[in-house]
């Protein structure tokens, strides 16, 4: 027994010894793996474990802020809670977005858009869901998290406009991105970024955008951000201090009413605009979110033209706001001098045609005083038919007529000045009727309100300004705030005072064409010029019969034009105001003008010391 | 043979203290400090916290460490008489899971029972285990030789295997074959008819793919390239390499873990506890590791060793093998290395009746150990 036992228990520790064995080889293959594993390619693993862990993202940029000249902001940026959806994040989009209309319902064109956006962009750029989000909205959405996969609540700025339609056309707007401006830039495919598509917003982009930054984020395997591992921050966009007074800009939008109208408020010495006014207007950040097709038929069938900003892109003739550039060219041209007089019978024969003055009887004997004050035609067909329209057109054009002006902004009209050789490039023969009318601003000419401030302003300052709107950028102020940085206009100074003179004689002298616009304001004096200038031809039939242009449809009704600087004996502010079929510029126009002029003075600490000054009995 | 060997191998119950002292401490302490390896496992799975995990498991090892203990103490002669009504039991149960079990991932192996899932085909291995050393216990070389002798252990592992296989469960039903197998060669299985077997089964095995279920076929498919399905099913070996290899010589340190923390790595506290373990403390961590589980396998061997009866020295065995299978085949499973399958690392992984049941096979172990000397013939008279 104990030698069979003894046997058995050989055999057995013979194959136990020979299972050991083997066990440890296969242990031993295992830790030659793990070797392999862990060293041989243990560098390989490490970075994918790093990429694992590490998401990288863009942060966007905050936009850079418009400001008014007085550092108010005119266009900034508010905290905007939002809900965002990470696609990669979710194994059913179309759940996940059920799931989350449930909580905060989403309309189908919504929808709609969300699903375009998903489609547009790569699966890990969250998609914007829904905007402007309630505390109670987040809330419902924080608790709901675990149905909600992919889709997070995420802080954003959007841009607000404080000052909404007052300053809509010269600030414009943002509007979301589209696929070529994402395109050009992927900082755009970012949620919540817009891009500027009018006005100083447009213009400005690439200084307002700034640079996007990025953020390594440790992550964990559902994609949830554990904490932030480094940060580079982008570059702010930069903040835009415009020329622009807000509160001026308001002022004056005030003062136009109910009127289809623009003006604009000028400073003669360096060009700066104050106030750029366009009425009616429209909320800009309307855009930000996307313009319904509703609002957008309102407005583009609206004949008043909302989305126009009539001071760069509304066109009219000048009427007799252009007589000083017609004086003026008279001058140089030595056709007429200031002294020399005019005998205005009420009309003018040329050829076969006969020019009516506005005036049926006729002013009589007038000097250029005299014919500014009481702005007759006669005197300006004279003198338009002694100097010729090539002289006068180059007059118009050294005052920024009819020639592109620096203004910053888009969409803005050239205007246009007529000359002999454009009439006959035309194939047609250039008349000397065509000069006589040009003398009244009336014929071909084509003008915009921004362009006949600037004449006043450089009428004002016998320098040649050009109106812009940015005052700086950041902390670098812009060149051209100081008058010497302006070359002069290099008008004899007494050709230029004649003009002043017939100016101040319109609003000041008691037999002026426009009385209405003189200033209330003790000390300080206005200068301007009335203009009006019919929209459809008059006939001799109808003048005999009585016309009368306020009876007529407002659409046929003339506009009203004026253009002004003050004080005059100092220029300080020029402006000009256009009513769309405000009838007379001396009645529709003047008051305004003067209303906006007293607003401009009145804000003007250097002015109203004046005005105080002169308030006071004289010791 | 000293007075007291003698004394003890004739003395069919010695006293409770003789046998205390016969306990193997050493082993035991092997055994804690894999636990406490568990525990650490264990505390940085739950990102740095003994809840959920590695309290519950320490109460868990604690009491089946008593069980072990309590165990040792059991006539290893009774073990044996009591080797082939388990046997039964298991089988019973193995019917019963297939009838009313839970079913899980596809398949039905789970019981209810004590508040824990409990798969009957983890104790099914120990009773057959102790059945097949019950019969082998009287085998000599020459009965080895008899084909049928060998029939109804043959049977005996079959009938399990077949039933495990309509779970189905192929990777425990295959470790329990094995099991099966390494007892046969134990008892002195000739070596041709090992090999017959296993040209037997090469042939089998391409019918038996076929005959496999989707998610086994998939299993298996993706194992084989596990890239080609990166979110799917070979995420989670992805993520395990991943785990392992930034690991590299040195780990990432305690609780640093960038997979394990930031949840990359799927069900870290079951079977890929191993892999937290290796991310951590790296190459020389996870070798350590490794040489642990090593030694203890190994310990259970040298039991088997210097045990002085037949039963006793393949019951040993078994345990050791089935400890190492399940070692290594969890370990190769989170090195990618074999198809992923629902293997724990004993006493390391979290779960319950896998502690239980893995505690239990100690304590037979154990009582192998205590009980090395006694008289236990190995003639068919004496059982």
């Amino acid at each position: 027994m104990p030698k069979r036992e003894g046997r058995d228990r050989f055999i057995f520790t013979r194959r136990a010894l020979l299972i050991a064995g083997a066990q440890v080889a296969a242990l031993g293959g295992l830790a030659a793996r793990l070797y392999q594993v862990q060293v041989i390619e243990g560098e390989r693993y490490a970075t994918l474990a790093e990429t694992n862990r590490i998401s990288a993202r863009l942060i966007a940029p905050p936009r850079g802020r418009l400001l008014d000249r007085a550092g108010v902001v005119v266009a900034g940026n508010r905290l905007n809670w939002r809900a965002l959806l990470v696609a990669e994040q979710t194994d059913n989009v179309g759940a996940t977005l059920d799931n989350f209309s449930r909580i905060v319902p989403l309309a189908d064109h919504e929808r709609a858009r969300i699903e375009r956006d998903i489609r547009r962009h790569r699966r890990f750029i969250p998609v914007t869901l829904r905007e402007f989000l309630t505390w109670e909205d987040m809330a419902r959405i924080e608790v709901n998290a675990p149905d909600l996969p992919g889709i997070l609540v995420d802080v954003g700025t959007t841009r607000v406009y404080p000052f909404g339609p007052t300053l809509a056309h010269v600030v414009g707007y943002v509007a979301p991105p589209n696929e070529r401006d994402v395109a050009d830039d992927p900082t755009l495919a970012l949620p919540g970024i817009r891009v500027g598509r009018s006005g100083m917003e447009k213009v400005d982009e690439a200084l307002l955008r700034g640079r996007a930054g990025a953020v390594q984020l440790e992550v964990n395997a559902v994609g949830r951000v554990i904490r932030e591992l480094d940060r580079q921050e982008g570059t702010p966009g930069q903040d835009v201090t415009l020329t622009i007074d807000a509160t001026l800009q308001s002022q004056v939008l005030g003062h136009l009413g109910e009127e289809s109208a623009s003006a604009v408020v000028m400073d003669v010495r360096n060009g700066e605009v104050l106030a750029m006014s366009t009425n009616p207007s429209f909320d800009p950040s309307l855009f930000n979110s996307g313009v319904s097709q509703a609002q957008w038929v309102e407005w583009t069938s609206n004949r008043r033209a909302p989305l126009i900003n009539k001071a760069v892109a509304g066109l009219y003739a000048p009427g007799s706001t252009f007589k000083m550039v017609v004086a003026l060219s008279g001058l140089e041209a030595k056709s007429i001098s200031p002294t020399e007089t005019v005998f205005c019978p009420g009309y003018l024969d040329f050829g076969d045609r006969r020019f009516h003055c506005w005036k049926r009887g006729g002013h009589g004997h007038l000097d250029m005083r005299g014919g500014l004050k009481n702005s007759c035609d006669v005197y300006f067909y004279e003198v338009a038919r002694r100097t010729g329209m090539d002289r006068i057109a180059a007059m118009a054009k050294r005052f920024g007529l009819g020639v592109k002006l620096d203004i910053e902004l888009p969409g803005t009209r050239t205007g246009f000045v007529p000359t002999r050789e454009w009439r006959i490039a035309q194939g047609h023969p250039w008349n000397i009727g065509d000069t006589i009318v040009s003398g009244i601003g009336q014929g071909y000419l084509q003008l915009t309100p921004l362009s006949l401030a600037t004449m006043a302003a450089r009428i004002a300052s016998g320098r040649a300004v050009q109106p812009h709107l940015t005052r700086s950028i950041g902390a670098a102020t812009q060149p051209g705030a100081k008058p010497e940085e302006w070359p002069s206009m290099g008008l004899p100074e007494r050709s230029l005072q004649v003009v002043r003179d017939g100016m101040w004689a319109v609003v000041n002298d008691p037999h002026g064409t426009a009385p209405l616009a003189k200033l209330a304001l003790p000390g300080v004096q206005m200068a301007g010029k009335t203009g009006s200038v019919q929209v459809r031809n008059v006939s001799r039939e109808q003048r005999d019969r009585g016309y009368k242009s306020e009876n007529l449809p407002w659409e046929f009704r003339p506009h009203a034009l004026f253009v002004a600087y003050a004080p005059y004996d100092a220029p300080r502010y020029a402006l000009s105001l256009v009513v769309e079929h405000g009838n007379a510029g001396a009645e529709a126009a003047a008051p305004i003008a003067r209303a906006i002029m007293t607003d401009v003075l009145t804000r003007d600490p250097a002015a109203r010391l004046r005005v105080a000054d002169a308030g006071k009995p004289k010791s | 043979m000293s007075l007291l060997e003698r004394r003890l191998i004739r003395d069919t119950s010695f006293d409770f203290t003789a046998k205390l002292l016969r306990v193997s401490w050493l082993y035991t302490l092997l055994l804690c400090i894999l636990a406490g390896v568990g525990y650490a496992a264990l505390y940085s799975a739950a990102g740095g916290s003994p809840e959920p995990y590695a309290a519950k498991q320490t109460l868990r090892f604690a009491f089946g460490l008593g069980m072990m203990v309590a165990i040792a103490m059991i006539d290893i002669r009774f073990i044996a008489r009591l080797a082939w009504p388990a046997y039964a039991v298991g089988v019973a149960l193995l019917v019963l899971v297939l009838r009313m079990g839970h079913v899980g991932k596809g398949a039905q192996r789970w019981i209810e029972l004590g508040g824990m899932q409990w798969q009957p085909s983890e104790l099914m291995k120990l009773c057959l285990i102790l059945a097949l050393a019950a019969w082998f216990h009287k085998a000599s070389w020459e009965r080895m030789g008899n084909l049928l002798f060998l029939v109804p252990p043959a049977l005996a592992v079959l009938v399990p295997v077949g039933l495990i296989l309509k779970q189905p469960n192929l990777g425990t039903a295959l470790i329990t074959a094995m099991l099966g197998g390494t007892l046969f060669l134990g008892a002195g299985l000739r070596w041709w008819k090992l090999a017959l077997l296993v040209a037997a089964i090469v042939v089998a095995v391409p019918v038996a793919y076929h005959h496999l279920h989707d998610y086994q076929r998939a299993r298996i498919d993706t194992f084989l390239n596990p890239e080609s399905d990166p979110l799917g099913a070979g995420y989670n070996i992805i993520q395990s390499k991943i785990a392992l290899g930034s690991g590299g010589v040195w780990g990432k340190g305690f609780l640093q873990g960038t997979q394990a923390h930031l949840n990359f790595l799927p069900e870290k506290q079951t079977d890929f506890i191993f892999t937290v373990w290796a991310e951590e403390f790296g190459l020389v961590g996870s070798l350590a590791l490794m040489g642990l589980l090593g030694v203890i396998v190994l310990g259970g061997m040298a039991i088997a060793l210097r045990c002085r009866n037949q039963f006793g020295r393949l019951v040993a065995l078994g345990i050791s093998m089935n400890f190492f299978l399940y070692v290594f085949v969890n370990i190769a499973m989170v090195m990618g290395a074999i198809p992923v399958g629902g293997v724990p690392l004993p006493l390391v992984s979290h779960g319950g009746s896998a502690m239980i049941t893995v505690m239990l096979g100690f304590g037979v172990l154990m009582s192998v150990h205590v009980h090395r000397d006694v008289e236990f013939g190995n003639s068919q008279d004496e059982l």
